[in-house]
């Protein structure tokens, strides 16, 4: 078991971002953490990663407690976050950005230089390294944070609403990326909108909806459950779209 | 060690400065609170002012408090002209260039003052600088309580501007939501410009206030610059009654590191506080997070 | 550290070491050393401001920390100038440390941090302006002992040449960490300091490390000023017109650059005379002129004069010859 989070719960003020969810990540899958929009993932990721400190509860991470761990700490034991809004370090050229994940594991530039360059071209901008960072559409800037987070060589990388702005074409060129990378040995947690995606790539899906984990199982079981389809479309849709199943047999 | 009146009376002459110094940090707690940048100018502007106070006294004799009416639009169109015209396009919307701008304005100003004027210290007489109310066994010097009363006035006036005319309810729908603002119509950069203006005519006001009891010359803006921007940060950034407050605190410990440190150490008891206040309390004591 | 990195600076070290023996006067002399003192403090800043990206408004803390370290050094204590000079470093460099480790405990950034810098330097020139051992307001003459062994020099070319080998060692300095880890931790910082968390960069390390050298160098430029001038007092070691000139040559000749300190010092102060010489010996016209020359910058160059230089790519470095290509 890779990740695992325990009961956590975020409060902001008055109000409860997250209660008491708890999911894990076994090792070398692909799992998928859905739900509609404003239900807390990318606080839960952000609690994960150690930008955010939970109220209560605990994170572990191969077995181990990482729940009070600074995110830094977190990054050189193998843990790896991209951002959904995309923060690119704009001053520098592509290359650059994705030189300085590389030197967490390589002091030396030349050697961190090199690995940059290799990532690069594994996430599809090999022909973009010395672009300026700002100067990349939409999808090149996620294939960077993708690439900047994959040269920290990590061992679980937590990706967060990748896909997010891509239209199908690209969404379909990252998908084998995205493949790659887990074959390559890194387990993958991924905060995920595109349901075709999530279909495709993941072997297990956690449902989180408004703070509170309401399903978990394979990509089908989950997209069959009613209360899952009730929390996207509303109370009484799953017995709606079961009426309407039964009319069309009929 | 010192008697019981003599802390009092230093307390309370401490107030009196300090209701000058909440007047000089209301224009930049305002100009915080609607643009969201600090204004590094103001302090040199306020020398500025005082040394226009100065000359009007001596080239055409006019008393200070006279002047307040002529220099209050003087002022308020500077201030509008500069964030229209140099601040707001130079920045390039980035904060630290802001900060960089104002300080080069202040830099030009207090430089300009110095060639002007050199840097002796100067001062005005009138008849009543040396007036005094006696209460009890208190002194106060009258245009120091002049000073309370008009800084105190014009933070009541402030207020009310704020809360009911029309420009004042723009002014704080940009403070709060800036797209939401723009959207209904506020034209934002004639607000954040008219913004600017107000917070300098609030220093033309205290120029006339404190030049019969203070001294002036041309480095004095950096002081007053931290010494105001301490009371903002006490009082918390974009609070009205934040900077009032703060301002009375911050001239009653200057008063009583005088007299307890000596004079001049009088200023370090200010500095510290700063550094006290970002360190423990950066929201400070009325303000919103910053 | 491999030597075609630093051939541009070996080439302008060594044109501007010849300078002096091209010059008669010693006007134009003084001017020059003046330069180089300015330009090693302000490599100290843009070390700090340029590359890290923290903003200080109050880097005579750090100039006049070593200035008085070193004149205390030799006069309450009759020590010498050598040993007076490492303390100052060692000075220069804890001062800035306290400063930023109380900061960033805070939390304070960019605006704030910059106003806490000015205001430690303003604590210390009141400070030093009241105690009686630092000599007080009215300042002190350091005692003329020329000769090598207290860091006086009888013959100006000498103290330039030592100025210059220190400035010569501060551009070593930057253009080695530009080049290594450090430096692109510090740009990381600088950018955004959040995604660097992601990637593994401890931005609080990161931030001591970089003011304690900036803190360091700009403490040793201010050893030189007092070494050279032999007078010291609060308001002009602590005083916001080296904070300022210090901010001012970064910024206008490049912020982060290797050279950018000594493009804009130069460029700076060959504007003060000129303007000088055409409105006359007015006190403050120079800095006006600095004032007027920081808006424009801002408005037109924020990059500095040396933006305008155009600069290799980096990849070309990187690639080797045997990278496999996707299908």
């Amino acid at each position: 078991m890779m990740l695992q989070v325990k009961q956590v719960t975020m409060r902001f003020g008055g109000l409860t971002a997250i209660k008491s969810a708890s999911l894990n990540v076994k090792k070398g899958a692909i799992t998928g953490l859905i739900g509609p929009n404003g239900a807390g993932k990318t606080t839960l990721f952000s609690v994960a990663s150690g930008f955010l400190k939970a109220n209560e509860g605990s994170i572990f991470y191969k077995q181990q407690d990482i729940t009070a761990l600074a995110p830094h700490r977190r990054a050189s034991l193998g843990i790896a976050r991209t951002f959904q809004i995309v923060q690119p370090f704009a001053g520098l050229s592509v290359l650059e950005n994705i030189v300085v994940g590389a030197f967490l594991r390589h002091a030396d530039r030349a050697d961190a230089e090199r690995l940059a360059l290799a990532v690069a071209q594994r996430v599809g901008l090999g022909q973009d390294v010395d672009r300026p960072a700002s100067g990349l559409t939409v999808a090149g800037r996620k294939r960077l944070e993708l690439a900047r987070a994959l040269a920290t060589e990590p061992q679980l990388l937590l990706l967060d609403e990748v896909l997010a702005g891509l239209n199908p074409s690209e969404i379909r060129d990252i998908i084998p990326v995205i493949r790659d990378i887990r074959d390559s040995g890194v387990t993958i947690l991924m905060i995920e909108h595109v349901m075709q995606a999530v279909v495709s790539l993941c072997d297990y899906v956690y449902v989180l909806a408004q703070g509170e984990m309401i399903a978990e199982g394979t990509a089908a079981e989950v997209v069959d459950n009613p209360r899952v389809v009730e929390a996207y479309l509303g109370h009484g849709a799953a017995a709606r779209l079961a009426a309407n199943k039964e009319k069309t047999h009929a | 060690m010192y008697s019981m009146s003599i802390v009092v009376e230093a307390i309370l002459t401490g107030m009196l400065t300090g209701s000058v110094y909440a007047l000089v940090a209301l224009g930049l707690t305002l100009v915080y609170g609607v643009l969201h940048i600090i204004n590094f100018s103001h302090g040199a502007m306020l020398a500025a002012a005082m040394f226009a106070v100065l000359m009007l006294n001596q080239v055409f004799g006019l008393d200070p408090y006279v002047q307040i009416p002529i220099l209050v639009p003087v002022l308020f169109v500077a201030g509008y002209a500069i964030q229209r015209f140099i601040i707001g396009p130079g920045s390039h919307g980035k904060d630290e260039n802001i900060l960089m701008i104002t300080l080069g304005i202040s830099i030009v100003i207090e430089n300009v003052l110095l060639a002007i004027f050199r840097s002796d210290i100067r001062s005005i007489n009138t008849d009543y600088s040396f007036n005094v109310f006696e209460v009890g066994p208190f002194i106060f010097s009258q245009a120091r309580v002049f000073g309370l009363i008009g800084s105190v006035v014009t933070a009541v006036v402030l207020w009310i501007f704020l809360a009911r005319s029309d420009t004042g309810k723009a002014i704080r729908a940009v403070s709060k939501e800036k797209l939401g603002a723009s959207l209904v119509g506020i034209n934002v950069n004639h607000v954040y410009a008219t913004t600017f203006g107000i917070g300098f005519a609030c220093l033309a006001i205290a120029a006339c206030l404190l030049l019969p009891t203070f001294y002036v010359n041309p480095s004095i803006g950096g002081t007053f610059v931290l010494v105001a921007f301490t009371v903002v940060v006490l009082g918390g950034m974009g609070s009205i009654v934040g900077a009032m407050m703060g301002g009375l605190i911050i001239g009653v410990v200057e008063s009583l590191s005088g007299l307890f440190l000596g004079e001049s150490l009088g200023q370090i008891g200010i500095f510290l506080t700063f550094i006290a206040v970002l360190l423990f309390r950066p929201a400070g004591l009325f303000g919103a997070k910053a | 550290m491999k030597l075609k990195n630093y051939l541009s600076i070996i080439v302008v070290v060594a044109l501007l070491a010849i300078l002096p023996m091209m010059l008669q006067s010693n006007v134009v002399l003084n001017f020059l050393i003046y330069i180089l003192i300015v330009t090693l403090g302000a490599q100290g800043w843009n070390l700090l401001g340029g590359m890290a990206g923290q903003n200080s408004f109050g880097h005579a803390a750090f100039f006049g920390a070593g200035a008085y370290a070193i004149s205390m050094w030799q006069i309450n204590l009759g020590l010498s100038a050598w040993s007076g000079f490492v303390v100052a470093i060692a000075v220069g460099a804890l001062v800035g440390w306290i400063v930023r480790f109380l900061s960033f405990r805070a939390g304070l950034r960019g605006s704030y941090f910059a106003l806490v810098t000015l205001a430690f330097a303003e604590v210390l020139r009141v400070l030093a302006n009241s105690a009686q051992f630092t000599g007080g307001a009215s300042g002190r003459l350091l005692p003329i002992e020329t000769g090598v062994q207290h860091l006086q020099f009888a013959d100006r070319t000498y103290f330039y040449w030592f100025a210059l080998a220190m400035v010569a060692i501060g551009l070593v300095i930057v253009r080695w960490i530009s080049l290594t880890r450090f430096g692109a931790h510090m740009i990381a910082v600088r950018e955004n300091e959040d995604a660097a968390r992601a990637l593994g960069i401890d931005v609080l390390r990161t931030k001591l490390r970089a003011i304690t050298i900036s803190a360091a160098m700009t403490a040793v430029s201010g050893c030189l000023y007092v070494q050279y001038f032999l007078y010291i007092d609060p308001t002009l070691v602590f005083g916001p017109k080296i904070s300022i000139e210090v901010l001012l040559a970064s910024m206008v000749g490049g912020l982060g650059t290797v050279f950018g300190p000594l493009v804009g010092t130069t460029a700076l102060h060959v504007l003060g005379e000129a303007a000088k010489l055409f409105a006359g010996e007015i006190p403050g016209i120079d800095l006006a002129v600095y004032g007027c020359v920081l808006i424009a910058a801002i408005c037109f160059l924020p990059r500095g004069l040396l933006s305008l230089w155009p600069t290799r790519s980096a990849s070309k470095k990187a690639q080797q010859p045997a990278v496999e290509t996707q299908p």
